[in-house]
């Protein structure tokens, strides 16, 4: 039997990909082989690592819980859409680099995309709401210190750029 | 990892995707898909076709009255999580909600989807046979309201049939002198609970009249129990004369029979105190 292939239009970091995947082609290998954004990691593939988060209308979401062909037409926000004009850092990534959040930098995406959005909900962490916000998404080599730091720093660097 | 392949289906409408499903009878409803593609992925699932209704309209409504909250299909946990109005008239849900998974599951997940996955080591099924709710199942033949009470039928087992759509989960309001608590121990944040205990009582002056306590994690469907009339600890007794507490790799039998006797001490007493500080902010309304 042969495989359907379904025609796909993924709309990412204001670009619009289509695609021709099988239904079952995840969203996380869609973005990775089919639209060569790669920034996207995939760790455990099965939701509880948190690297592959990407925003879906603004929110995050595991992109390995979800099908390309159910992402049709939604506004999807990979880590290489966070980088903003003239290839300046965003906050939260420029907050990494200068709290030392990243080790291996493996999980990163994740945690950048998870951050992004978790501060646009909540401009002003505390430290426990900034450890709260990352509690979905696993890090193997900071032991997490530097990345809550980079939380409350991207929370800084968001307010001296306004 | 990755699924095995399948029929994809996306409707517009809800009747077209129940005459799918019920052409289809090897199909699996995609909602949230936050444990339904971990399951392919895994190959645990191998459904013939995938009837994704995301696109179904007018079905991602929560709705409150003063009966109870009305959560459609696709509501997303973080929807109703967030929805103010249905805290108040239903404050188990926000409670139950806030340990469903992780934020980033939340915004895909939906309640009625959990629910009807009828995971016993998850929080909303047991939300809903605590408080005795329901849930809307419409196919081709037409719609019925099926009773918590009637909906858990096994492990990772409910009682809609292949061709039905879950519609919409009901979860009554809380009434005058009723208040609720939930607790439950996890390894890890947003793991599944080891253990967890809903609970709902109902007070007069300063004392409980009623009370049941709902488990997760302990047998292997939502258990409710009434311990009207017990002591914390006579009411625990009494718990596990029903439950089954079990050993695997993540707790002994005996860890997860103390937590029920903790658990039930801490729900008890914290659904004493929010139904005490609901009538004494009752009584304060003009």
């Amino acid at each position: 039997m042969s495989e359907e292939i379904h025609d796909v239009r993924l709309q990412v970091n204001g670009a619009s990909h289509t695609v021709q995947v099988p239904a079952r082609r995840l969203l996380s290998d869609a973005l990775r082989h089919d639209c060569g954004l790669t920034g996207t990691h995939v760790g455990c593939e099965h939701g509880v690592c948190g690297s592959c988060t990407v925003l879906l209308d603004g929110r995050p979401v595991r992109s390995c819980l979800m099908l390309a062909v159910s992402a049709q037409d939604a506004e999807i926000t990979t880590v290489e859409g966070l980088t903003e004009a003239g290839d300046v850092l965003s906050p939260v990534q420029q907050a990494f680099s200068d709290c030392h959040g990243l080790q291996c930098g493996f999980c990163t995406p994740g945690f950048l995309t998870t951050i992004t959005a978790g501060l646009r909900d909540n401009p002003d962490p505390t430290e426990d709401e900034a450890r709260d916000m990352i509690g979905g998404n696993l890090c193997r080599c900071t032991g997490y210190q530097n990345i809550v730091s980079s939380v409350l720093r991207a929370a800084e660097i968001t307010k001296e750029r306004a | 990892m990755k699924p095995a392949p399948f029929v994809y289906r996306r409707p517009g409408s809800l009747a077209e995707a129940l005459e799918t499903l019920a052409g289809e009878p090897d199909a699996k409803v995609l909602a949230g898909g936050q444990s339904l593609i971990p399951l392919l992925s895994m190959r645990l699932a191998a459904p013939a076709a995938l009837v994704d209704i995301n696109a179904v309209p007018d079905l991602d409504h929560v709705a409150v009255s003063d009966d109870g909250v009305r959560v459609g299909a696709l509501a997303r946990h973080a929807d109703v999580l967030a929805h103010a109005a249905a805290a108040e008239a239903q404050p188990l849900l926000a409670m139950a909600l806030s340990h469903v998974a992780h934020a980033t599951i939340r915004n895909r997940g939906t309640t009625v989807g959990s629910i009807i996955h009828a995971d016993a080591a998850a929080e909303m099924p047991v939300v809903l046979a605590l408080l005795g709710g329901s849930v809307e199942a419409a196919s081709v033949r037409g719609t019925r309201t099926i009773a918590a009470a009637d909906l858990f039928a096994g492990p990772l087992e409910s009682t809609l049939a292949h061709d039905e759509i879950a519609t919409e989960a009901f979860f009554p309001a809380l009434r005058p002198g009723e208040g609720v608590g939930f607790a439950e121990i996890a390894r890890r944040h947003g793991d599944y609970a080891l253990v967890g205990v809903a609970g709902l009582v109902r007070v007069e002056g300063d004392e409980v009249v009623e009370a049941r306590l709902g488990y997760l994690s302990v047998n292997d469907v939502p258990t409710v129990v009434d311990v009207s009339g017990r002591s914390p600890e006579d009411a625990a007794d009494h718990a596990l004369t029903e439950l089954q507490p079990d050993g695997d790799i993540h707790a002994t039998a005996a860890y997860r029979s103390h937590l029920v006797r903790v658990l039930t001490r801490r729900v008890l007493e914290a659904a004493a105190d929010n139904a005490r500080s609901r009538q004494a902010r009752s009584t304060e309304k003009p």
